[in-house]
């Protein structure tokens, strides 16, 4: 059976540097289906996989697993080892990466057009017949914990991780990522070998590719690749509401400069009010110097190097968060001024001016994210599991500048909650008084 | 393999946190790049890729921490930070938002040799943006206002990148004791009671010094032709005057004859993985003699580029005496750089351990010398990196800037590629050999505060000294 392509075509002046980019949906005959820029100006492709339901599928008890499974898929697989597994790659000079989030693992490779075929191979290999050789298990493992002991140590995972735990209550993804000491020491090579088979299935798989190979040949790989992965058979987690309460948690930490992550509930992907509340945040806590909260906590106070907050969608919540940091005896000051912020936007939304600013930034700026193949396959990933279409591409800045004074001033009333911004501060601060949340 | 972001980063600052990491390779695609220089001494390079209609405009200067006078540590950077403020036709601020007005992102970094400002922007905006870098080039205004705001911005900077992380502390002072006399020993961001104590004057000073068009290099990198880029510096960079008094050499306080070795301890409690630390002062690139900074590049790689490299092999694998090794080097300076090695212990194995295991692996590759499968997988990844790069014209543009601001010209750029291809294995052992001296490096423990009174003494080091100088 011949591979179905499709093309998506669509010419729009607001994006010039994409009036010509093409992408090409695949559906291969192993039942797969796939996105394709291709660009043979340089011979050598990148591909981007993802799973859906990443770190967030951990057994209760097995925090860690997915992690570190997804961590050993390079350290060995089928006949070869972990150094002839290495050498193997390094020999094509390939590059595989793997990586897990709370909501996907996800595999990057980057293979020269002159030896495909092997690359493939060796990926094929690496995703369906991963060793997890015991040495290879313990070695990374202690990697992994070295990390960990590291994280329990840095200011800004501290934050993080304590958000979580604020934001998203006994949901796994209030979870450590990585799991915690005890757990990842517990692991056992049938754990990954369960993570392994709940999560790289062939039901939730998303993929994309750019560069110097054509529709017919990435049809062909792609059912090499992952035509005899397993369905999926585990569940993913539940939909969660965000409810925090408006307030401060101070975790203390001999420091001198305290962080704070701050935030409350977002909004959807799909919300027919994301691309609003996606330009008002630009305008509020983007990180460039013209956003409100650059300009009140650095620009004209000098209280921080950096502030900045963003719209987290994820599959199963939403986040509204930001982070700051500044001296202990001036993070009170940076709290309160953020605070202000957020309550005189939600309450007044923003000026003509702000928003013409914005929208011409955003519409501007976007191209400039398709900079190369491995940005484009990850942008194309991204956008299949957002449940967006090929033509997005092209009608996402026609969105953007839809979005009116009147639609902003709503949403920021909508999105904007000064009643539940709670700020986990980890430092030593001065003058902030911990409230109960 | 997990990928453990340990003791090493580099050392770029910018205006503006970068939130997002950037992507990767390296090398050069010669057939993409001309240049020329302007009358007035202007640098132009133009790398072209026609692949999407935007553009990459950078402005480098051949000045960075290692040209600020004693006492002034951090004001390279704190001048980079105010050159976001006015000029006489731009008002504060004014420069970013017009960028981004136009669909742009901009931001600015420092290093010890150079200062960089650069502008991702569709290619029809380029003459904007040179208008407005040859503006603030020469037109900067600052006030008092302006200085005392953004020095509490620089100090919290320093806060963030330093005063909270003791493994930069560390590094920081690590770079101190290597260096005895190059400026490379003081950190860009500057010590903090100098930082607290830069005013108008001192900004300004640096400005006048070394801001001009016959101390820059502009590089254009995208969808433009090497004829429209000439002419639109012709009319924004052309006009420019440049400043007859600059110091063309560049010459700066060198390394005396290094005789001593030097070993640092430290502790503090937010350690939660101790380390040992080792740089040695290395020979850099130099114009039209690469070749032994080229062995040195391999020497790192062939060291712990990847899982099959020596010290990863016989310090993760074989003896599981590290959680993580690493060599790095980076070649592309104007003085005398360093070549530095960390591992991370295993636990239960104590810093001297480490610290012995690692310099028997290092005899025992000086003579075992290099495996030749080895070096040519890692020639293969070298040449394979040039077809990658052509993928990311902003990281070439990126290269050629370091270079020429190091001292390089576009001729040793050119040659390095090659260079790296014509290494023989008895080359880099004899780098080896040569920059493996004790006598001239640092080594330093970092150490939790608990584990300082577990740790016994460090015995006295072995003496490799005597065998690896030539």
């Amino acid at each position: 059976m011949k591979p179905l392509i499709a093309a998506a075509f669509a010419l729009l002046t607001a994006t010039p540097a994409l009036a010509e980019m093409r992408i090409q949906t695949v559906d291969t005959p192993g039942g797969f289906h796939a996105w394709l820029a291709q660009e043979d100006s340089i011979p050598f492709t990148s591909l981007e996989i993802r799973f859906r339901g990443g770190t967030s599928m951990d057994v209760a008890g097995k925090e860690g697993a997915v992690n570190l499974m997804s961590a050993l898929l390079d350290e060995g697989a089928g006949d070869m080892d972990s150094a002839a597994f290495t050498r193997a790659s390094e020999s094509l000079a390939a590059s595989y990466r793997f990586d897990a989030t709370q909501d996907a693992v996800s595999v990057s490779a980057q293979f020269l057009t002159e030896n495909r075929d092997a690359a493939a191979a060796l990926l094929r290999a690496s995703l369906n017949d991963p060793r997890f050789d015991q040495d290879a298990v313990d070695r990374v493992r202690a990697q992994v914990l070295a990390g960990l002991r590291n994280d329990a140590k840095d200011p800004d995972t501290i934050a993080a991780a304590a958000f979580d735990k604020v934001a998203f209550g006994d949901h796994p993804y209030a979870r450590p990522k990585e799991g915690t000491e005890d757990s990842v020491a517990a692991l056992t090579r049938d754990d990954l070998i369960a993570a392994h088979a709940a999560t790289l299935t062939r039901d939730r798989v998303y993929i994309a590719a750019a560069g110097d190979i054509s529709a017919d040949e990435l049809s062909v790989l792609i059912d090499d690749l992952l035509g005899d992965l397993p369905v999926s058979t585990a569940p993913l987690p539940p939909d969660m509401q965000v409810g925090t309460d408006a307030g401060v948690t101070v975790v203390p930490f001999d420091t001198p400069q305290s962080v704070a992550v701050f935030g409350h509930e977002g909004i959807k992907r799909d919300d027919p009010d994301f691309f609003a509340a996606y330009v008002l945040n630009t305008i509020l806590g983007g990180g460039g110097f013209e956003a409100r909260l650059m300009n009140e906590v650095r620009e004209k106070r000098g209280l921080t190097y950096g502030v900045y907050s963003y719209l987290m969608p994820m599959d199963h919540a939403e986040l509204y968060v930001g982070r700051v940091a500044s001296a202990n005896d001036r993070i009170a000051e940076a709290v309160a001024v953020i605070r202000g912020e957020w309550a005189r936007m939600a309450e007044n939304g923003v000026t003509q001016d702000e928003l013409d600013q914005a929208k011409t930034y955003l519409t501007g700026a976007y191209p400039l994210r398709f900079d190369g193949n491995g940005p484009i396959a990850r942008i194309l990933v991204g956008m299949q599991m957002d449940g967006l279409t090929p033509d997005y591409v092209q009608t996402r800045n026609a969105q953007v500048e839809a979005v009116t004074l009147a639609d902003a001033k709503r949403v920021a009333a909508r999105i904007l909650k000064p009643d539940a911004l709670r700020f986990v501060v980890v430092g030593q601060p001065v003058g902030l008084d911990e409230t109960p949340g | 393999m997990l990928r453990l972001a340990a003791a090493c980063t580099a050392a770029l600052l910018t205006a503006l946190p970068v939130f997002a990491q950037e992507t990767a390779p390296a090398a050069s695609a010669q057939d993409q790049v001309t240049s020329f220089t302007l009358d007035n001494g202007l640098e132009v390079v133009v790398i072209e890729d026609h692949r999407a209609p935007v553009v990459s405009h950078m402005v480098w200067y051949r000045a960075g921490a290692a040209d600020e006078t004693a006492g002034t540590s951090g004001v390279a950077h704190f001048l980079e930070h105010l050159l976001f403020k006015g000029t006489d036709t731009l008002a504060p601020g004014e420069f970013s938002k017009v960028v981004a007005e136009n669909g742009g992102i901009d931001n600015a970094f420092t290093s010890w040799d150079q200062t960089a400002y650069y502008q991702n922007v569709a290619a029809d905006r380029l003459g904007l943006m040179m208008q407005m870098e040859a503006d603030r080039m020469v037109n900067l205004r600052l006030d008092e206002g302006d200085i005392a705001t953004e020095r509490d911005v620089i100090i919290e900077e320093r806060n963030m990148r330093v005063e909270n992380d003791p493994s930069a502390l560390m590094r920081e002072q690590l770079g101190a004791a290597l260096y005895m006399n190059s400026r490379y020993g003081v950190p860009i961001i500057g010590w903090r009671q100098e930082m607290e104590t830069l005013d108008l004057a001192a900004a300004y000073d640096f400005y006048r010094r070394n801001y001009a068009p016959n101390n820059a290099i502009v590089i254009v990198a995208g969808d433009v032709t090497p004829d429209e880029v000439r002419g639109l510096a012709e009319q924004h960079y052309g006009p420019l005057l440049p400043n007859p008094g600059l110091d063309a050499q560049r010459m700066r306080p060198q390394e005396p004859p290094q005789l001593a070795e030097r070993r640092l301890s430290m502790t503090d409690p937010r350690v939660a993985q101790p380390y040992v630390m080792r740089r040695y002062l290395a020979p850099e690139r130099d114009p039209g003699d690469q070749r032994t900074a080229a062995a040195l590049t391999l020497l790192s790689e062939v060291l712990s580029g990847g899982q099959t490299s020596v010290l990863k092999r016989a310090m993760q694998f074989d003896s599981q005496t590290a959680v993580y090794t690493s060599a790095w080097y980076n070649g592309t300076t104007h003085d005398d750089t360093d070549f530095g090695l960390v591992v991370v212990p295993a636990p239960g194995v104590t810093l001297p351990e480490a610290e012995a295991k690692l310099d028997e692996v290092l005899a025992q590759f000086l003579t075992d010398g290099v495996d030749e499968a080895q070096l040519e997988r890692i020639k293969f990844q070298l040449r394979a990196e040039e077809i990658y790069d052509r993928d990311d014209v902003s990281r070439m543009a990126r290269r050629y800037g370091d270079a020429l601001t190091s001292g390089l010209t576009l001729d040793d750029i050119a040659a390095w590629p090659g260079l790296l291809q014509q290494i023989e294995p008895q080359e880099i052992v004899a780098a080896a050999r040569g920059v493996l001296n004790r006598a001239a490096s640092v080594t330093g423990y970092l150490m939790p505060a608990d584990a300082a009174r577990a740790v016994p003494a460090p015995p006295l080091p072995v003496s490799t000294t005597k065998e690896v100088t030539q």
